[in-house]
């Protein structure tokens, strides 16, 4: 058994479908379904996150190995298990996804009136599948959930979204499930090769170039899609713009994270050399990603689709980071997906807040917000310092980690990360500048409310974490420095091995 | 002489014949009800003498017995059993309310359960023959509808042809190899040094009668129209239960008598294959009418039953019986829905119809969701493993290109199952349909629940499945 002693990682995973399924069974009254479907929610969602933090308090930071493991059998004919486990790289993001599911059904509390039950149930599915993969220690278990995400945001997207909600929707759906597909058949080639989908047996596994090579490419269609990398990252402002800003939050606080997680679980360690021989085109895409994107987000009209490019834009950093192959790059790499994860959500909880009392995401429409909603200013600052990645803020740690580890690599790859990071500040302010301050020429938003307690009990947990993240990075650090020590250990080993091989 | 063996298929004619007789008897009251009744009751007796079955061959090598047939034999026995169901209803709306029906659902269940058992070239093509011809008259069964009669007669001609064919293929055998009987032809296959070019192009030729059958292409250009003119019920039990006994028979003839001339009918498997995930993904993007669309679909996913075939050994033939099962669920639960999809007792059959099913009728909205999702192979649902089934034995035996096309076409797919989805949900809602039979809230909870929870549970189908190949290749 456990650390926990029972099986934590389960019940995180599937505590959130009970939820939905007493959702589902509630009979009565539009008004009384729809408020039932909340507080069940709320309440499934705050228990889960409860729970989630034993992970929190008892996992071991001193340890590489797997934690909290569960195994069952499941397809014995196949090698195939039922293993769930966390390790440093993903315990965070088990917390992360367990911390914003509630502050996304509070978020959602009365912008969506149309089909509470079914939104809710959505929500509560998408939970499970998040965690669920965040927690698979078997690749099959990992593409199940990998691919069961697309159901219940699909739906999210194509119901509760903005006026092209349709085409977006098709789009997201249809970019990643041709992206995951071929891993699928990576994965199949991978179990005949070494006759397990068991991830820490893979990771013990030798796997021989030319399948390296076909493997990477295969696990790479499908993550540089889910990052999104550039040049296929045009289904992630249409899926922001036009998701609900609970979808968005997820969208950019978890689901972006997938591709990531995947790049770090499966790419390095199981292709390791040709992870190496692919990093200067991963590098050339990043930068690419991080410049390109950079300046879209520059000319933008609409928030959120700003947003969405400074998404890639960060995460073009990330994929940067992962493939530095050093300490300070993966660890900055997966700080920075973090502080990504609560900063990008919290934005655009910050764009849902004006969404909600206006109706509109043009950032013309607006102007000199600060005036009138003072504390909806100050909050919707820090977090534009947030993604500006101004010290002492979450932003800060990752992205200088990143840099530091892209330096030792080649300076000028560092020096795109930097520009980067100039390009950031520059845009966020200006979209700053332009919502918040400036003279109010729109008479209607006089009458705007500043933030309700239900939006301060949405954001206080987040300004609290990107303060946190800021001051203390080392409290987040340490959950993840043994691992990426291991992992980068292990990488160096692989290809020492290679290199001896090829010298014999 | 063993007959006992062939107990199940005795007593279906039996009962077929009891049924018939004891329908026309009243003359003044509609019999329909409680002869379907008796059909579903005759199918229960079936499939427990099927389960009790012993194994073996009986008639003199003609008819065969083993863990196979009673695989496909249930699997059959269940897709009639739930299209059957799914028509109760609809015949009575739809003025069709002849107690004929059920007897032909079961005439034409009774051959295919003489295909499954076929052990002889002859006995194939009887059991054929007793399927193909209730299936022409259910067609047209409708027959005051100009479409269904068209779709009767074109079902009848190009039936009539693909038969023509496999006599043509069987004498070609016969003639080259002396035999007719499965076993004895197996055995002179694999003594020859050589094959002769008239065995080969018997061979093909029965191949591409038992193509026609399940709808691969080339041979499925008949499919969409009989699809869309057939009554619906008569659609859904052609997509299910048929399909079944013509994949049945493809897999015993191909891995048994004429196993060592894989070489030979390998290519013209991965061809059809080919072509009919291809064609069955792009064909049904621009469909209007559902029942069309469907049928795309199930071309589409007969390519992936024949993946497993081209693929062939022990794990691509469980491929292709996990993916039959978990097809035939799907298939008859899609249908369900279209069963039930009338307005003030009229049938309406297009995609648009079903706008705002979300809102009307949400619990079958959802179990339609479910089925189309899982026919795009989305995990975790039925439809998922089952591509898994099939893609495993095709990556493990190097058959790459059957791969990558496959899942691309899958995704291809994905865009027309996912319009089906767009308009339950993110449309506006039209009117609602009619109250849902009680026959269909049955068909559809058995099949939205089996589609649901199969990855709880996969290892006892997988289980059955390995058995019955153990029949054909042990």
């Amino acid at each position: 058994m456990n650390a926990a002693g029972f099986p934590i990682l389960s019940l995180l995973t599937f505590l959130p479908l009970v939820g939905a399924a007493i959702i589902l069974f509630v009979r009565g009254e539009d008004a009384t379904v729809a408020s039932n479907a909340r507080w069940t929610a709320l309440w499934t969602s705050l228990i889960v996150f409860v729970l989630s933090l034993v992970l929190w308090v008892q996992f071991d930071k001193t340890s590489a190995d797997y934690q909290f493991v569960e195994q069952v059998s499941w397809l014995p004919e196949f090698g195939i298990a039922y293993i769930m486990g966390v390790d440093g790289i993903s315990v965070l993001f088990v917390l992360l996804s367990t911390a914003l599911t509630p502050l996304c059904i509070l978020a959602s509390w009365e912008a969506v009136q149309n089909r509470v039950r079914e939104y809710m149930i959505a929500f509560l599915v998408l939970e499970t599948m998040m965690v669920g993969m965040f927690c698979a220690l078997d690749l099959m278990l990992f593409y199940i959930f990998f691919e069961g995400v697309l159901i219940p945001m699909f739906l999210i997207i194509g119901i509760w979204g903005g006026a092209r909600r349709v085409y977006a929707a098709y789009k997201f759906f249809l970019y990643t499930l041709l992206g995951s597909v071929l891993m699928l058949l990576a994965i199949i080639a991978l179990w005949y090769q070494a006759g397990t989908t068991s991830i820490p047996e893979l990771s013990e596994f030798d796997i021989g170039f030319t399948l390296q090579v076909w493997l990477f490419l295969a696990f790479f269609a499908s993550f540089a899609v889910k990052v999104p990398m550039w040049p296929v990252h045009t289904w992630l402002p249409d899926a922001h713009v036009e998701a609900p800003t609970a979808g968005s939050v997820i969208l950019a606080g978890v689901l972006l994270k997938m591709g990531a997680y995947g790049f770090l679980r499966f790419s390095l360690p199981l292709a390791p050399d040709a992870s190496q021989m692919f990093a200067p085109a991963i590098y050339v895409l990043s930068i690419v990603a991080v410049v390109y994107t950079s300046l879209v987000a520059l000319a933008q009209e609409d928030m959120k689709k700003l947003i969405a490019y400074s998404s890639v834009a960060h995460m073009g950093i990330v994929t940067l980071g992962i493939f530095t192959f050093n300490q300070q790059g993966i660890e900055g790499a997966l700080f920075t997906m973090l502080s990504h994860g609560v900063v990008s959500g919290a934005l655009f909880l910050c764009v849902g807040v004006l969404y909600d009392r206006v109706h509109s995401r043009e950032i013309a429409r607006y102007g000199g917000v600060a005036k009138i909603m003072p504390a909806y200013a100050l909050v919707f600052m820090l977090f534009t310092m947030g993604s500006v990645a101004l010290p002492g803020t979450a932003g800060f740690p990752g992205e200088f980690l990143v840099i530091v580890g892209a330096w030792a690599v080649n300076p000028w790859v560092a020096f795109g990360a930097a520009l980067g990071m100039i390009l950031g500040a520059a845009y966020m302010l200006y979209l700053y500048r332009r919502v918040a301050f400036g003279k109010i020429t729109k008479q209607d938003l006089r009458a705007l409310l500043d933030l309700s307690p239900r939006e301060y009990a949405t954001f206080a947990p987040l300004i609290l974490l990107t303060l946190w993240m800021g001051v203390y990075p080392q409290s987040f650090l340490n959950f993840f420095s043994a691992t990426v020590a291991e992992l980068v250990q292990n990488h160096q080993q692989a290809l020492a091995t290679t290199a001896r091989l090829a010298g014999l | 002489m063993n007959w006992t063996l062939a107990l199940p298929e005795i007593v279906l004619a039996v009962a077929g014949l009891v049924i018939l007789v004891a329908g026309v008897i009243p003359k003044d009251r509609d019999t329909t009800f409680p002869c379907a009744m008796g059909v579903l009751g005759a199918f229960l007796v079936t499939a427990v003498l099927v389960i009790a079955q012993g194994e073996g061959t009986a008639f003199g090598g003609q008819y065969v017995a083993d863990d196979f047939s009673a695989f496909m034999k249930l699997l059959a026995l269940a897709g009639a059993a739930l299209g059957l169901l799914l028509a109760l209803d609809w015949n009575a709306s739809q003025g069709l309310s002849r107690f004929e029906y059920p007897v032909l659902v079961l005439f034409a269940t009774l051959g295919m359960m003489v295909m499954i058992s076929a052990n002889d070239l002859m006995s194939l093509y009887l059991g054929l023959e007793l399927l193909s011809l209730p299936l022409y008259v259910l067609a047209g069964f409708d027959r005051d509808n100009p479409r269904s009669a068209e779709a009767g007669l074109k079902y009848f001609v190009l039936g009539a042809l693909s038969s023509g064919m496999l006599l043509y293929g069987a004498s070609l055998v016969y003639g080259f190899a002396g035999t007719t009987n499965f076993d004895r032809l197996a055995d002179a296959l694999s003594a020859q040094s050589g094959v002769s070019a008239g065995v080969v192009v018997g061979v093909v030729f029965i191949i591409a009668a038992l193509a026609f059958k399940i709808a691969a292409v080339p041979f499925h250009m008949w499919t969409p129209d009989v699809y869309e003119g057939a009554p619906t019920p008569v659609t859904a039990f052609f997509a299910a239960a048929p399909k079944v006994a013509g994949i049945a028979l493809l897999v015993r003839a191909l891995s048994g008598p004429f196993g060592d001339l894989a070489q030979q009918w390998q290519q013209v498997i991965v061809l059809a294959s080919l072509g009919s995930m291809l064609l069955g993904a792009f064909a049904a993007i621009g469909q209007a009418n559902i029942k069309r669309l469907m049928a795309y679909s199930s071309i589409n996913n007969v390519g992936f039953i024949l993946m497993g075939l081209a693929v062939g050994g022990e794990s691509g033939l469980r491929g292709v019986l996990l993916y039959t099962a978990i097809y035939v669920a799907m298939t008859l639960g899609s249908f369900a829905v279209l069963v039930a999809m009338r307005r003030g007792g009229r049938a309406v059959e297009r995609v648009d119809d079903l706008a705002g099913l979300g809102r009307t009728d949400p619990g079958m909205a959802l179990a339609m969701a479910i089925f189309m999702f899982s026919l795009a192979g989305i995990p975790p649902l039925a439809g998922f493993f089952a591509k898994l089934y099939v893609l495993l034995p095709a990556v493990e035996q190097g058959f790459w290109l059957l791969a990558t096309v496959g899942v691309l076409a899958s995704v291809v797919a994905a865009y027309y199952y996912l319009r089906i989805i767009k308009v339950m949900y993110f449309d506006d809602a039209a009117p609602a349909f009619d109250a849902r039979p009680a026959g269909v809230s049955v068909v559809l909870a058995a099949t939205a629940l089996f589609t649901t929870f199969f990855f709880l549970f996969p290892g006892a189908m997988l289980a059955a499945a390995r058995q019955a190949v153990a029949a054909l290749v042990g």
